[in-house]
């Protein structure tokens, strides 16, 4: 059975011969077919294309140039811009939309032999933390049908998780791919801003936007992550020498690694399973040697303000090129230019996009700026300095990656403010733009809890060695859903 | 400086007029409460002492990126106008902006 296989161990097959590439695919889209209709991962299915990336793949392994994760297939936030492949960002905005461009990541996913099998569902935009913001459908939770997968790339996290690939993309712009990770039992890694290029990644926050992989292993994470990375002058805001460097990831020790344990991540807002869950992971890495220190971080409290302020501004102007005029469908409306645009967009952006937008342009707007997006922005440095402080002394800055397990679709009882609060572990490696994993870590009520790793800008290649190292002495790591 | 406890319908007339989006008068309402809600969450930000703190408007800071000034690879017009809901003569089409 492929599917159930981590990517390092299908890639070790095919290179082998004891699979080819086809028929890994085959066995990828007939799983697709007969689970994705429980589950709604995926916007968009590219067979056609697929099969030919294929055949490509199967001749780099055959010309014996395949590289650690060639043929392996790959699903797709469809945030992303994938060329002939349609890219809607879950919106009506951009329903019909065919890139005739690949995102950098995309590309080098493809050049590295990658193959992608389509697109996945997410919040319109990434805006949201459950998936139910898509304009299309939601996405369902495999530990639980009734449940969401999180967000805001739910898509991409069920895809690895029911396990219909064994790795997928998604953007992290305040825990994106973390939350979700955690919610479907899964890892999920945001590299440190500026290491994987954000080229032809559909703008939300640009400031805070990183796009990073989805995986069953740390393993796998760390070399879908090798693939994604580098330097890439089509982003100005790419860092030099930035490729993510696996090569050392099995040589981490836990023996005197010093974690330090915020305590405003411990808030009263966390649930007790989560809390149990993650205790009893601290417990047996204590007996691995590791150190733990409990801190104080203040800025951490200011987060999610200071996140809904920088990133409704950030996208509030970054949604300003969808009007009607290059791409999408167009909303014909009086006779003049700003009807057609104001039409066009007022009908077909979903309400919480409308709201990040209205909130971003009024956080931006004449007499306000001062006293809501120049604040917003001091904060954020008094964030960053603290957790820099911290990390002069500690190795990792650890909490749980979300205050809750998955939550019911459709629930009366979380508005999306509710929502919102559940970012608070998440937003910091935003706004400091360091790197930070969630793997398993845990079971509560019979769901999985996630570990947040965070690291200091730049130590991706430490923080994966240390993320592989726990991940090892985990005893309640990951875990299959029970699904069919 | 003082913010507003809370923001009026004309005002958020005003933001949607700036920000492009046509509403009506039931969304309006929908979004004064919304966005009520959301700036009063805001608060615990303006107690905050921030003197002398630099805004970070950037995760990662880099200084001066420069790109040689070459020509490089564009799209054709015909890709960068494929998915235009109206195009003509190799042009973008939009409804009139200046009366003759």
């Amino acid at each position: 059975m492929v599917c159930q296989l981590t990517a390092t161990e299908l890639a070790d097959k095919l290179r082998k011969r004891e699979v080819s590439v086809r028929e890994a695919l085959d066995e990828c889209l007939a799983r697709i077919r007969r689970v994705d209709p429980d589950y709604s991962a995926f916007l968009h299915v590219s067979e056609e294309a697929a099969i030919v990336e294929a055949a490509s793949a199967q001749k780099l392994i055959d010309d014996g140039e395949g590289g650690p994760l060639t043929g392996v297939p790959l699903a797709v936030k469809d945030n992303m811009c994938t060329s002939g492949l349609p890219t809607t960002c879950s919106s009506k905005i951009l329903e019909g939309f065919v890139p005739p461009y690949d995102a950098t990541a995309i590309a080098q996913a493809r050049s590295a032999g990658l193959v992608i099998v389509g697109k996945t569902n997410l919040d319109e935009f990434a805006m949201g933390t459950s998936t139910e913001n898509s304009a299309f459908f939601p996405t369902r939770n495999p530990w639980n049908p009734d449940l969401s997968p999180g967000g805001s790339s739910g898509g991409s996290a069920v895809a690895v998780a029911a396990e219909m690939t064994q790795l997928s993309l998604g953007s992290d712009t305040g825990g994106s791919i973390r939350q979700p990770a955690s919610l479907c039992g899964i890892v999920g890694f945001k590299p440190t801003y500026g290491r994987v290029s954000r080229y032809g990644l559909i703008a939300f926050g640009s400031s805070l936007d990183q796009i990073g992989p989805f995986a069953r292993t740390v393993e796998d994470a760390a070399l879908m992550s090798s693939v994604l990375s580098g330097h890439d002058p089509l982003d100005s805001t790419s860092q030099k020498d930035s490729q993510i460097d696996v090569t050392g990831l099995k040589k981490g020790s836990l023996k005197g690694l010093k974690v330090a344990l915020p305590k405003e991540f411990h808030s009263d807002s966390i649930e007790p399973g989560v809390r149990e869950a993650l205790d009893f992971a601290i417990d047996a890495l204590k007996k691995e040697g590791v150190e733990f220190t409990e801190v104080s971080l203040p800025s951490i409290k200011l987060g999610v303000t200071t996140y809904y302020i920088i990133a409704p501004a950030e996208a509030s102007s970054n949604l300003a090129r969808f009007d009607g005029v290059r791409y999408g469908p167009r909303v014909e409306a009086g006779t003049d230019h700003i009807g057609m645009v104001s039409a066009t967009r007022g009908r077909l952006f979903g309400h919480e996009v409308k709201l990040r937008i209205m909130v971003g342009t009024y956080a931006l707007s004449a007499g306000y700026y001062d006293a809501y997006y120049h604040r917003a922005q001091q904060v954020r440095r008094l964030m960053a300095d603290e957790f820099e402080r911290t990390f002069k002394d500690f190795d990792l800055v650890m909490g749980p990656t979300s205050p809750c397990v998955a939550f019911p679709l459709d629930s009366e009882d979380l508005d999306q403010m509710a929502l919102k609060l559940m970012d608070y572990c998440t937003i910091p490696a935003n706004m400091g733009g360091f790197p930070s994993i969630s793997i398993p870590c845990g079971l509560s009520n019979g769901l999985p809890v996630g570990m947040l790793l965070n690291g200091p800008v730049n130590g991706d290649e430490r923080l994966l060695q240390t993320a592989h190292a726990i991940e090892r002495a985990l005893p309640h790591g990951h875990k299959r859903p029970p699904m069919p | 400086m003082m913010v507003p406890m809370s923001i009026s319908l004309d005002e958020v007339r005003h933001v949607a007029r700036l920000a492009r989006l046509e509403l009506d008068d039931a969304e309006l309402m929908t979004f004064q409460g919304e966005l009520n809600a959301l700036l009063g969450h805001f608060e615990d930000i303006q107690s905050i002492d921030t003197a002398g703190l630099d805004p970070k408007p950037h995760a990662v800071a880099l200084k001066n990126v420069w790109a040689l000034d070459v020509p490089g690879k564009t799209l054709q017009r015909e890709d960068a106008l494929r998915n235009a809901p109206a195009s003509k003569a190799g042009l973008f089409i939009v409804p009139t902006i200046i009366e003759e």
